[in-house]
């Protein structure tokens, strides 16, 4: 969680000088999520989120480097620079992508469990969706899928009660419960409090356990906050949209602090121990940033490669120049 | 070679991809059904079972994305539509994750997925089921765009489709499905993006693709009694396009005729026409021209479906002008027997 935490708010202060060209959703306050269901997962189970996507990254053990090095755009990024923040990719953790448009990864995860259950595997597809995905079609869609075939699924919904600016009372019925409406379409879901990373750890290694056993798919949806504006470095409490209040009394749940002060207090981790971890992390997350900073952009002519496995010899295809 | 039908050899093909390889899924609506998609998937769940060849909910969109997911984790999965129409609702899979994954990620893993879409004209089809739209497909870069015209490449290019690593939507026309040709045993594949030359002639190029070419055959023989002298060009895939075979033979003949299965505005004939124009302006005689549908979705009463389409008769005619010759053509009408909007008399509908 801390060191989600410190990437991103580094991110935060380095935003605004302009180097990271690209839109970037930071999931500061949301951390406990990412990282309970990342220690629950196998590094053998597959994972695909969306456009909020660096914790999970993070969480699946995904390279620090390599994501760092993608938002700054550089050729040593997870993708090659061509995907930015919001297309983060580690294969070799089973983060088997994350892409921009809302619930689009969701089918992508279900098809990733129907090729377990062909392949007769033990592993778990987890799809890291938020609150809005599940007002996207495609949702029920796959869901319906998954539970017709039985497939092991995990949809991970982090309720963070806001899309962009529109808050879930626009956009969901008052008093619906993602996880009851979910439950509707025949599998089991639960919730949890997404701010407490033991609990997200229990309920979500419950969850597993079921599903890698045959159990069928399951959701989980866990409730969380976004500390932060939808898309960029700044706090926005003042465009009004939701309440200085509202955001206090999530930012009092902060899931790192609440996490530390119980093992402070119960004589699991001293104060001492506590900062060397901070300053371990601080140690990477600056190395993280000076490997992005050093690493060269691609050169231009790779704007034109990658769009099929070979470059096809065939003219029209092939980019006809590369432009300056 | 065996002789049978396109939808035979599509079968065919389904068949020897699922024996080659125990990756390769089949799945859209009805594919198991006693019709078993115009014929072209009967029998497959009885040989490879239901796991790997299924009916699906629908969920166009959704079937589309695990179709990608399921190719991520190493499948090979085709799946079908019976109506291209149907596959709009999959516009965002297709052209968010199917043609972007390998790009996006810097080249790391591609989606060999394979999307059968069937078109259609005529027999009431009507406005939401006869769509011709390969346009829309080939203006996406990373997806391949595939339109089969006789027997042979239907098996030969489904083959090569659903072995190709990279998306490749496969066009099949319903008027084709009958069509009797030759076709090679076992494992034939045709490549993607190289014409077949199906008519030699140095007078005019025509250019078409899918149904387009059978209309266009009757043509081109019914010419090459009076003289006219065709080189017939079957494009075979419309993404890519092969333009060097196009420009050859427009170098030779001077004269491009385009033909095109869908509405005319912004369709695979302007571009290959404004291709041409761009590259092989000195060689032209006279300006390029396009017979495609008209501008206006189909109508479902036969009474308003009778000059919509083009035919042989309006081909002929067209060259005819484009050389400044007085062609005879209105016996190719005349010969045929059966009603305007039915490909032949096998046809009994409802599809």
């Amino acid at each position: 969680m801390k060191r989600m935490r410190l990437v991103e708010e580094e991110i935060a202060r380095r935003y605004p000088a302009g180097d990271m060209r690209c839109p970037t959703h930071l999931s500061v306050g949301q951390e406990a999520v990412a990282a309970g269901v990342g220690l629950a997962l196998r590094q053998t189970d597959l994972a695909v989120s969306g456009h909020r996507a660096h914790a999970h990254y993070l969480g699946k053990g995904g390279n620090l480097k390599a994501m760092l090095a993608e938002i700054y755009g550089k050729s040593t990024g997870c993708s090659r620079g061509k995907g930015g923040s919001m297309h983060l990719i580690d294969e070799s953790v089973g983060f088997m992508g994350s892409t921009a448009i809302v619930a689009g990864t969701i089918p992508v995860g279900v098809g990733l469990a129907y090729g377990m259950k062909c392949k007769r595997s033990d592993q778990v597809s987890c799809i890291f969706h938020g609150d809005a995905a599940v007002e996207a079609g495609v949702f029920f869609e796959s869901v319906n899928f998954a539970v017709v075939k039985k497939l092991p699924v995990l949809f991970l919904c982090e309720n963070n009660l806001y899309s962009v600016y529109s808050p879930l009372n626009v956009r969901q019925p008052k008093g619906r419960s993602i996880a009851k409406m979910a439950e509707g379409l025949g599998m089991k879901c639960s919730t949890g409090d997404g701010n407490d990373v033991a609990e997200v750890y229990a309920k979500t290694s419950e969850a597993l356990d079921s599903i890698r056993s045959g159990g069928g798919p399951q959701l989980i949806e866990f409730s969380t906050y976004r500390w932060l504006e939808h898309c960029g470095p700044n706090y926005d409490n003042d465009l009004g949209y939701r309440t200085e209040a509202e955001y206090l009394s999530w930012k009092a749940q902060d899931p790192i602090a609440r996490f530390e002060s119980v093992h402070l207090t119960g004589g699991i981790v001293s104060a001492a121990e506590v900062g060397r971890m901070n300053l371990d992390i601080e140690r990477e997350v600056s190395l993280a940033f000076e490997f992005a900073d050093a690493s060269p952009f691609p050169d231009a002519a790779s704007a034109y490669t990658d769009l099929h496995h070979i470059e096809s010899t065939v003219t029209g295809i092939q980019p006809e120049s590369v432009r300056a | 070679m065996v002789m049978k039908t396109f939808a035979a050899a599509i079968n065919d093909a389904l068949t020897v991809a699922m024996e080659l390889d125990s990756n390769v899924l089949c799945y859209g609506l009805g594919v198991d059904d006693p019709k078993g998609v115009f014929g072209t998937t009967l029998g497959l769940k009885e040989k490879f079972g239901s796991e790997r060849v299924f009916d699906m909910p629908t969920s166009e969109n959704a079937m589309t994305g695990i179709g990608i997911g399921a190719a991520l984790y190493g499948m090979r999965p085709i799946m079908t539509h019976q109506r291209l129409d149907f596959a709009l609702l999959s516009m965002d899979q297709l052209v968010n994750n199917a043609a972007k994954w390998r790009f996006m990620f810097g080249g790391q893993r591609g989606v060999p997925l394979t999307v059968r879409m069937i078109l259609g004209r005529g027999w009431g089809q009507g406005p939401t089921h006869s769509q011709n739209l390969q346009a829309w497909f080939a203006h996406v870069p990373g997806l391949k765009v595939v339109m089969p015209s006789t027997a042979e490449d239907a098996k030969g290019l489904l083959l090569s489709s659903i072995f190709d690593p990279d998306p490749v939507i496969f066009l099949e026309h319903r008027w084709l499905h009958n069509l009797h040709g030759e076709v090679p045993e076992g494992d034939c594949r045709t490549p993607i993006g190289k014409v077949r030359r199906l008519r030699e002639g140095s007078d005019l190029t025509i250019v078409a693709m899918s149904y387009m070419t059978i209309e266009a055959v009757h043509a081109v023989d019914h010419l090459a009694l009076q003289d006219v002298s065709c080189d017939l060009i079957d494009l075979r895939s419309v993404r890519p396009i092969d333009w060097e075979a196009i420009a050859d033979s427009v170098q030779r003949t001077g004269r491009l005729l385009v033909l095109d299965s869908g509405n005319l505005t912004g369709s695979i004939s302007g571009e290959i026409v404004a291709r041409v124009s761009s590259d092989c302006w000195d060689a032209l005689k006279c300006g390029p021209q396009r017979l495609a549908m008209p501008d206006y979705p189909e109508a479902t009463s036969p009474s308003m479906t009778a000059g919509y389409h083009v035919r042989a008769e309006h081909i002929a005619e067209k060259i005819g002008a484009m050389l400044s010759r007085k062609v005879e053509f209105a016996s190719l009408k005349q010969q045929r027997k059966h009603p305007h909007d039915v490909p032949g008399d096998w046809f009994s509908g409802p599809f």
